[in-house]
């Protein structure tokens, strides 16, 4: 079949970026995920693909803000240090309530840090990053057929709610070679109308004005009002998550991305020694996949987040849990990877503890 | 001066012939800059032009963050509202997804020159088919006053209180000449609205930019030399005399490359 091929992950992302109709594409170079930037820009001009390597992450943001603002379907690609660098013009485009989508692949830091995968970006991504009270709707990726996927489902998500969508991988996925299957996508029948955009004002219609400034208190506490209500109903409708092997599960690691697919071997090698563990993976980490996790915690022994940081997410967990069970936490940071079998020893050592409820197991 | 109401029928008012009226251009909002400000004046031109040229349902507009954060209010045309600096960035996005429509940017001295430094470097020297309008008043306006990358030596500002000094702050940025440098810019102009002479000379500069534009030439950058009578605390006359005394020969007007 023509579409299965074998791909890097950054490069199952552009070649998905342009099937899904994206009509521009704004990116500075960075490790590991320049890829990307390459990929894009061999295929550009055959393909009909506005591709600009700006002079900054900071330029690449603003040039999404400009066309995402002028109707298009428009992304942006880079790493960690360069996402921070993008912060100021994701909470602008947030605010300006335009549709675009932001991927993060994620690598050690903080500061220039490495270039080896991280899930140290997990705050940045989903508690905003920027100034302000704004939310990105973000999916993590756990293989490079979902780093190919998610891309035609957060340029939907993004154009549905008129808000900037990331996809959060790491350098791992981005590198990693696997085999990706590209789905029947046909761009017109999912890019809405966007009457909003400034494409030039015709007599017909008063002007488009595409602006985050609204120096009235009550009007602006009027727009985060409305923000807040759409935020809400995607906490209600947009929620993802995988459960594996829960069933009849006495204990969970909650994972996501690639440290999902750690932890699912992980539990299969607890099995094998008795323990019946389980993973839940949320694929979106906002929205939150708060209320299953909450269920699970009803009758499980005891949660272990495990992440490639040092306890971002379990921090969701625990508010997830509210006390109900045991949350552990296991970690590797600064671009190590987990090894199965260090989840397995964090798993007995979270059992062995018999912790009361809210203590931390490191 | 108290306005005189002048009272005539419509029959009297139909043999009159317009020779001064408000664009269509521009929307029925007062502008709120200070008395005596060259904003509103390069407003109205600009918009003039758009009006004379035809160009309205074509034209996609660019604001900066500074006192001119709110042009869209005035400007009856379609408009995104960019980050401070980053207004060239934008406008670079407008003009790669409609390269048939007119796109400008509006800057001031802060935005265009100290924050989006980069920014106007790099758009320039894509050679990016827009026009960028520089208002360079020697002085961040919005924020009360304060030293600008233009300020000129000597010049008195809430953050340079004893005056700019080359030890401290270094030297006045002469941005319009770095940017006529570089390939990529077609026309670099520097005009001024302090009379109506130079009025007419920034209308016919912005006419030919926007035509250059037509004509995919290249950037066209155009600066004007314009006051800030309440930062700089003056009357507007005052202000005026002063820009010409101290501020042109800093910043001398007329063409510093015109396309070949």
């Amino acid at each position: 079949m023509d579409d299965v091929r074998l791909m890097k992950g950054n490069e199952a992302l552009a070649e998905a970026s342009i099937r899904a109709g994206c009509q521009a594409y704004f990116g500075y170079p960075i490790t590991p995920q320049s890829e990307i930037l390459e990929y894009l820009t061999a295929e550009a001009r055959q393909r009909g693909m506005i591709v600009l390597q700006a002079e900054s992450e900071v330029a690449a943001i603003n040039m999404v803000y400009g066309g995402a603002g002028a109707g298009a379907r428009v992304m942006t690609t880079s790493s960690s240090p360069g996402i921070s660098l993008m912060q100021e013009g994701l909470s602008y485009i947030a605010a300006a309530e335009l549709p675009c989508l932001v991927v993060n692949v994620n690598r050690g830091g903080p500061g220039l840090g490495t270039i080896q995968p991280s899930q140290g970006d997990y705050f940045q991504a989903v508690k905003g990053g920027g100034h302000g009270d704004y939310h990105l709707i973000v999916l993590a990726p756990s293989s490079v057929q979902e780093m190919a996927d998610f891309v035609f489902d957060a340029f939907d998500l993004a154009d549905k709610y008129r808000n900037p969508a990331m996809i959060l991988a790491d350098g791992a996925l981005g590198q990693m070679m696997e085999k990706v299957e590209f789905r029947q996508y046909d761009p017109a029948g999912h890019i809405p109308p966007k009457p909003w955009a400034t494409t030039g004002k015709p007599a017909s219609r008063e002007r488009n004005i595409i602006t985050s400034l609204h120096i009235q208190p009550e009007k602006m506490e009027e727009i985060n009002l409305r923000l807040q209500e759409k935020y809400r109903v995607i906490r209600e409708q947009e929620v993802r998550f995988e459960e594996l092997d829960t069933e009849d599960a006495d204990i969970v690691i909650v994972a996501y991305g690639l440290v999902a697919r750690i932890a699912h071997r992980a539990s299969q090698l607890a099995r094998d020694e008795g323990i019946k563990a389980g993973v839940l993976r949320p694929i979106t980490l906002f929205p939150f996949p708060t209320l299953p996790i909450r269920a699970l915690a009803e009758r499980v022994d005891g949660i272990l987040v495990v992440e490639m940081n040092a306890g971002q997410m379990v921090e969701d967990v625990r508010l997830s849990v509210e006390g109900r069970t045991p949350v552990g936490f296991y970690g590797r940071m600064g671009g190590v990877i987990p090894s199965p079998e260090e989840v397995v020893d964090a798993l007995k050592k979270l059992i062995a503890q018999k912790q009361p409820r809210h203590a931390e197991a490191y | 001066m108290d306005a005189v109401e002048i009272t005539m029928t419509e029959e009297e008012r139909q043999t009159l012939e317009c020779v001064y009226e408000r664009p269509g251009t521009l929307t029925d909002m007062r502008f709120h800059y200070c008395p005596g400000c060259g904003h509103s004046v390069v407003h109205r031109v600009l918009m003039e032009v758009v009006d004379e040229l035809g160009i309205q349902e074509q034209t996609i507009g660019v604001a900066p963050v500074g006192c001119s954060v709110f042009a869209y209010h005035y400007l009856n045309i379609d408009m995104q509202e960019a980050a401070h600096g980053r207004a060239s960035a934008v406008a670079t996005a407008v003009k790669r997804i409609h390269p048939d429509r007119y796109v400008f940017s509006y800057q001031g001295d802060g935005d265009l020159a100290a924050i989006g430094t980069a920014e106007t470097i790099h758009t320039a020297n894509r050679g990016e088919n827009i026009l960028v309008v520089f208002i360079n008043n020697a002085i961040y306006g919005m924020t009360g006053g304060q030293m600008a990358p233009t300020t000129l030596l000597g010049m008195k500002t809430s953050t340079s209180p004893a005056g700019r000094t080359v030890e401290t702050a270094g030297f006045p940025l002469k941005i319009t000449d770095m940017v006529a440098m570089l390939p990529g810019v077609a026309y670099a102009t520097r005009q001024s609205v302090h009379t109506p002479n130079a009025v007419r000379q920034l209308k016919k500069a912005l006419t030919k930019s926007f035509q250059y534009q037509k004509e995919k030439k290249g950037l066209c950058f155009v600066e004007v030399v314009s006051n800030c009578p309440s930062g700089w605390k003056m009357t507007p006359v005052e202000a005026n005399h002063w820009l010409v005394e101290h501020m042109f020969p800093v910043y001398p007007p007329g063409d510093l490359k015109v396309p070949q």
